[in-house]
């Protein structure tokens, strides 16, 4: 693209001051997890690394953690599924309403979080706890999987749209039934979208905290949760810093992933 | 290629019942209908069941009232709440201050994401693209909560960004200004993304074509660029509009006393125990966010999700 070096380096500078302002609070986070000072005096008066030792001591931080996990892998499956259905519904096929699905399945991430969470959370309390049904982990799936369906769906719609659908038919042309024709063509590519629509809706469902207040059940505590509820609390404050350095570390493995299965076809979509 | 099973050749006199399910998926594949609602079955549950009748529900319980005496919800449908936010000034108030937040941070999320994602995805060699992209997108993986907790600190009297101004006291500090500025950082990243992949679909010979024809470089971004991104960047607005318009934990954490309409939706719920006026405040940025979807309907802004 013919754009003059003046211009290039302008937008060189861009990026890095964008993405020096990205990294600097967690850089923040990075060095505060060393601070000997509990309240994070700036600059840090003494080091240490105690932090880190009470943090893997730490066996609240451990269960949100796991508890946080089996929440995002069933948000993600049930996502993965629902999603799927319904990019091949909307994009192979016309029907009346089509534009109405798609903008539904927009609808539980474009509306604000609070309101997801008091709608789930009177539903629950008028329709599901009479049946006996009460809050606890699977209700925060089914918060965590309403919003997470849309970022599934946006990244299988945009393989479909790409893929069109001579493959299949080529398929068929060739004496494949439709299974096999899904199994051996149609899955193979798709899978790409799968992961990273599949690794977004994981990350939307661990960081989630607001739809995560009002859905979770009494004993459930998700990382986020745990950590709000540790966040003001001075004695527990410096522990937090050492969950969120490891969160930040731990993050790149995950997104250099889905950078490797999905490059060519630019990042996941979300 | 895994090989395909082909069925056996039927032998001279003897024909061969297809497989069971062999014949489900040929009867399927001619009942076009039948197909689309197996499909859309479980999702169309999923969403509409659940999830629009619980809003469906709150929009209902926001037609009811609390009994003062004794906290009871009162299900005799009244427009009392809705009263209430209108006449109440600080409810006015707080609504409009949400909304303005919510557009001052779409605004400021597009003017930093528009150059980023440009060089990202015309500019940047592409041996650095991917590593670039994974850069952008790792804050991604950082909790929101850690972050508004990194930002407090460094907004913190005598903190960082106090030294940054000159000295204690120069700096934000707690407020609606800090509410903005984290608010922004917080969701840039969602705003990156969809301009991002905009741009990639831009195909560079278009900017070629602009640039024989004459043009430099800042008309070829005005004339051609611009209006084939606004879609994507409508699409970003959507993530930075509606995070923003129900947020009430940054608020809390940055925000020091300033109030939006997610604290007080947050605040009737819990222990003043009013459902109903909680939902009939929350369905303000309902209303705000589907007009707003509607209108960035039109412009394609959903396709660009």
């Amino acid at each position: 693209m013919t754009v003059s070096p003046l211009t290039r380096w302008l937008l060189r500078l861009a990026m890095a001051a964008g993405l020096a302002v990205i990294y600097v609070p967690l850089a923040l986070v990075l060095v505060n997890s060393f601070n000997a000072d509990r309240t994070f005096a700036w600059p840090p008066p003494r080091w240490t690394t105690g932090w880190w030792v009470r943090a893997w001591d730490s066996t609240g931080a451990r269960e949100a953690l796991w508890t946080s996990v089996k929440a995002g892998l069933g948000a993600t499956a049930v996502a993965l599924v629902l999603g799927t259905m319904v990019a091949f519904a909307v994009q192979r096929y016309r029907f009346f309403g089509r534009e109405a699905v798609s903008l539904l399945v927009v609808l539980p991430i474009a509306l604000p979080g609070i309101v997801t969470g008091i709608a789930l959370d009177s539903a629950f309390r008028t329709v599901a706890e009479p049946l006996g049904v009460g809050k606890g982990l699977l209700s925060v799936v089914v918060g965590h999987a309403t919003f997470c369906v849309v970022v599934v769906y946006n990244n299988v719609v945009a393989r479909l749209r790409r893929l069109g659908g001579n493959l299949a038919e080529a398929s068929a042309d060739l004496g494949a039934s439709p299974v096999q024709t899904f199994r051996y063509v149609t899955f193979p590519l798709l899978r790409s979208a799968l992961f990273a629509g599949a690794l977004l809706a994981f990350a939307l469902s661990f960081d989630e905290v607001i739809v995560t207040t009002f859905t979770a059940g009494p004993g459930v505590r998700t990382l986020p949760l745990w950590i709000f509820e540790n966040l003001f609390r001075p004695n527990q404050a410096p522990v937090i810093n050492v969950v969120a350095a490891v969160l930040i570390l731990a993050s790149v493995i995950p997104i250099y992933l889905a950078q490797r299965v999905s490059a060519g076809s630019g990042g996941g979509r979300i | 290629m895994p090989p395909v099973p082909v069925p056996a050749p039927a032998g001279p006199g003897r024909a061969r019942a297809p497989r069971p399910g062999r014949a489900l998926s040929s009867w399927l594949y001619r009942h076009a209908r039948v197909r689309l609602g197996l499909l859309l079955s479980a999702p169309l549950l999923w969403l509409v069941v659940a999830y629009l009748g619980a809003l469906a529900l709150l929009l209902v319980s926001s037609l009811w009232t609390v009994d003062t005496f004794t906290g009871d919800i009162v299900r005799h449908p009244s427009l009392d709440n809705f009263r209430a936010i209108a006449g109440t000034p600080v409810y006015r108030t707080v609504a409009l201050r949400s909304v303005a937040v919510a557009a001052a941070v779409t605004v400021i999320d597009a003017l930093i994401a528009l150059p980023m994602a440009f060089y990202l995805a015309k500019v940047a060699a592409p041996r650095w693209r991917g590593w670039l992209v994974i850069a952008v997108l790792t804050p991604l993986w950082a909790s929101y909560l850690v972050k508004a907790y990194a930002w407090r600190v460094m907004l913190a009297n005598g903190g960082p960004l106090d030294d940054l101004f000159g000295g204690p006291g120069h700096g934000p500090g707690y407020g609606l200004t800090a509410t903005v500025i984290v608010l922004s950082y917080l969701w840039l990243p969602y705003m990156i993304l969809p301009i991002y992949a905009g741009l990639e679909r831009l195909s560079d010979s278009l900017l070629e074509a602009s640039a024989d024809l004459g043009a430099r470089a800042f008309r070829t971004w005005r004339s051609v660029v611009l209006p084939m991104i606004v879609p994507s960047v409508f699409a970003g607005s959507i993530f930075t509009f509606s995070l923003s318009l129900g947020d009430y934990i940054t608020v809390q954490i940055v925000g020091g006393k300033t109030q939006l309409i997610g604290n007080l939706v947050y605040a009737n719920i819990g222990a003043a125990g009013n459902l109903p006026l909680s939902a009939a405040l929350a369905t303000i940025p309902v209303l705000v966010m589907v007009v707003y979807l509607v209108a960035v309907r039109r412009l394609g802004a959903l396709e660009q999700l």
